[in-house]
């Protein structure tokens, strides 16, 4: 094939998603996004210019050769592509699916000023899925034995990407969750239609390969500590990646009446504890058949649960946000997914109090309408609420979803791990070192609540370190 | 996959499980719980841990048949499995030298009080213990209890056994007869322990109580446990489960545990179902052969 000149590759327009139909997919759980087919991934990928300088890697978190995997899928060398992305991302399923593309590599596309930017996001999915539908998966080749032996906490992106890079340099790896079952929020929180639990599966069993043990229901600061770890179960390191996992409230009366959920509660009882197939799986949620389900807040957990409320039958979902839908931090085509999936949005809108009936059920939501005024810290307008518009809505069910604190179970039994004002665990930046020797961390533990790629360059960042750490420390 | 070494009937419903759990039970102090799920379709549920064994790497639950879980629990016999057995969870009971100790456990809350009793016993605190039941036959642990105790006694609602009356009158009697009380430990149903904290907070008698909220992850991930005490929400899986009786919002806890009320009991049915099928299966089978 010819090369194309770089006004020809412009000239292609950006390929959009296959997607499920809006109307048929509200009432399934099956993925939205259904993907390219080779066709279209070469001709999207015949859109990258090969810029000398790609300022998409610099956009990316974990610093994929972006620029060299497209040009192998230009060429239809897809399994060629998806060794480039490993190099740098262990996880490429996942993040081709979850990563907020358009704030990063995407936004940073030279193509991005006068066209549209390559849908990089698009490509790597493909290309993992390509390897994976195809059975070729390359697992990773291992180094000889150091002898080393690594303790993580926490099965989510941060832990497993950590994992990933340690169990090549050759340590013993071993993973503790706290949960029955593996991969944190990537299988109690984001949905299956937004990330198949098969996916996830695949990516750990990679790992199990690669010789990464897990143990599941070990409740790291419960049924053993740090200290136990490095000083009885004679680990050299220990990376901790546990989350943020306290959800916050909004601080408004009527918060505990019977129907109101954190997002955390209502995602994992679908997700991780399948309620949607109650009685066949024992976990029950209430049901939201011909109910008014109204969620608070403006991320993707926002969207992932109004999303999920109406897959379980919600007759009206409502979002609803203080400030206006510029300002929302969820990702645009989440946003763009829940609209055409028929989700209401009360933006502007802040709920006051919640009114339930005698016997403690919620019956409605007060709610008052907001104006952006200043800039505030974020600098993003401060919503201002205008007097006198209180409102008063009917819901039955309501999904608090404005974030997470930090979980309190590791500082209450490793005083020495130094927690900044927030709960959230001081860092080095540049190792990931904890105030306590050999102890690393990463991940919305430290961050707060983030995304899935950040734990992941956290988990990457620390391993690095953490193998410099176990092959300097005297033994 | 967590054995079953032991189990055996304590009462009518009322079921003892030692399991082997040797991280836990080495863990374990006198207030914490796990979280149990049977099967690959099961659900979380919470139960307070009733006894441990280092040496032999065991944990002791006591469960009381009530909904689909409790009741498959308990069909479980030596020599089964239980799938996941995660703890110890929740803050260990806050064990001092009170002085004169009173433990009341309501039906199968004495299970979850003999372990507390049993610490305040030997930090020297002189323990009385009011074990109450419906009936005789649902009176749980009586020598187990007898044996941490200073004074002990059985109370029966129906007055088949021991005292006449509810563990309050009981309480209410001691007090009468100008007994010095320093704290009072109350676990049970809901309406109970209310119960002795109104009678309690008259005298300004420091009482604690064990909740029992729903549950999913027990690690505070998903506030579902979440209770409102002295005005603010708590999460009995991490701040908890032991909370000062006095400024617990009672009606609150009672009215979110009957959250799923409606899905229990469709749960339950399809389980009575399901084993009435395996039971005839099994029937077919025998017959066939």
């Amino acid at each position: 094939m010819a090369k194309l000149t770089a006004k020809e590759r412009m000239q292609i327009s950006r390929h959009p998603m296959v997607e499920q139909d809006p109307v048929e997919r509200s009432h399934n759980f099956k993925e939205v996004n259904l993907g390219y087919t080779a066709e279209m991934a070469i001709e999207e990928a015949q859109r990258c210019i090969q810029c000398p300088k790609p300022t998409c890697t610099m956009g990316c978190p974990v610093s994929i050769n972006i620029k060299g995997f497209i040009n192998l899928v230009a060429e239809g060398d897809f399994s060629g592509a998806v060794k480039i992305i490993k190099i740098d991302n262990a996880l490429p399923a996942i993040c081709g699916r979850v990563c907020p593309q358009e704030e990063q590599c995407e936004q940073s596309c030279v193509l991005t000023t006068k066209y549209k930017p390559v849908a990089i996001g698009y490509l790597e999915r493909f290309v993992a899925d390509y390897e994976r539908e195809n059975g070729q998966v390359a697992i990773p080749e291992t180094k000889a034995s150091t002898g080393k032996r690594i303790a993580i906490v926490g099965s989510g992106p941060a832990g497993l990407s950590c994992a990933n890079d340690l169990i090549q340099w050759g340590h013993q790896v071993t993973v503790f969750e706290a949960l029955h079952e593996l991969g944190g929020v990537l299988v109690y929180g984001i949905p299956e239609f937004r990330l198949p639990k098969e996916i996830v599966r695949q990516e750990i069993n990679n790992l199990k390969t690669m010789g990464v043990e897990f143990q599941t229901d070990i409740v790291i600061g419960r049924t053993i500590t740090i200290d136990e770890l490095l000083e009885e179960e004679g680990y050299d390191a220990v990376f901790v990646g546990v989350g943020a996992g306290l959800p916050w409230f909004m601080g408004i009366p009527g918060e505990n009446l019977v129907g109101v959920y954190t997002a955390n509660e209502f995602l994992t009882r679908v997700n991780l504890m399948k309620a949607y197939q109650f009685p066949d799986y024992d976990s029950p949620i209430l049901d939201c058949r011909d109910k008014n389900v109204a969620v608070f807040g403006g991320g993707n957990t926002a969207m992932d649960a109004v999303r999920t409320s109406l897959r379980l039958g919600a007759k009206n979902a409502y979002i609803v946000y203080r400030r206006s839908e510029k300002e929302m931090p969820a990702r645009v085509e989440e946003v763009k997914h829940a609209k055409e999936e028929g989700v209401q949005f009360k933006i502007l809108t802040n709920p006051v109090e919640f009114i339930g009936d005698e016997d403690q059920w919620l019956k409605a939501m007060k709610c008052i309408k907001m104006e952006l005024g200043e800039p505030d810290d974020s600098g993003r307008r401060r919503p201002v609420p205008i007097a006198g518009s209180e409102y008063i809505t009917e819901i039955d069910i309501a999904i608090i979803a404005i974030g997470n604190g930090s979980n309190p179970l590791i500082k209450q039994t490793t005083p020495e791990i130094e927690i900044g004002k927030r709960g959230t665990i001081i860092v080095d930046p540049e190792t990931m070192e904890t105030s306590k020797k050999g102890v690393f961390a990463g991940g919305d533990i430290v961050t707060g609540g983030a995304t899935v790629i950040l734990a992941m360059g956290a988990g990457r960042t620390a391993a690095k370190a953490i193998h410099e750490y176990v092959m300097t420390k005297p033994s | 996959m967590h054995k079953i070494l032991e189990a055996r009937f304590l009462a009518e419903n009322i079921k003892l499980f030692r399991i082997e759990a040797p991280r836990i039970a080495r863990k374990r102090k006198a207030g914490q719980f796990v979280i149990v799920r049977l099967d690959e379709h099961g659900e979380r549920i919470p139960l307070t841990i009733a006894d441990s064994d280092t040496g032999a790497g065991t944990i002791t639950i006591i469960v009381q048949g009530v909904g689909k879980t409790t009741k498959a629990l308990n069909m479980k016999e030596r020599g089964d499995s239980i799938m996941d057995v995660v703890g110890p969870l929740g803050m260990p009971s806050h064990i001092d030298k009170f002085g004169n100790v009173v433990c009341i456990g309501g039906g199968v809350g004495t299970a979850i009080a003999l372990p507390t009793a049993t610490a305040l016993k030997k930090a020297e605190n002189y323990v009385i213990t009011i074990n109450g039941a419906r009936s005789k036959n649902l009176v749980i642990l009586e020598n187990e209890m007898k044996a941490v105790s200073d004074e002990s006694y059985v109370t029966t609602d129906d007055g088949s056994y021991g005292f006449h009356g509810f563990v309050t009158q009981k309480l209410q009697q001691l007090i009468d007869n100008g007994k010095k009380i320093d704290f009072v430990l109350a676990i049970g149903p809901i309406p109970m322990m209310k119960a002795v904290a109104d009678v309690t907070r008259a005298y300004k008698i420091k009482t604690v109580v064990s909740l029992n909220p729903i549950m999913v992850d027990g690690t505070g991930m998903c506030g579902g446990c979440r209770v409102i005490v002295d005005g603010v929400s708590k999460f009995a899986c991490v701040d908890g489960p032991e909370f000062d009786a006095h400024v617990v919002d009672f009606k609150n806890l009672a009215d979110r545990n009957k959250m799923y009320t409606k899905n229990e009991r469709v749960s339950l049915k399809h389980f009575e179902h399901n084993c009435r099928l395996d039971k005839k299966i099994n029937e077919i089978k025998t017959m066939n052969d």
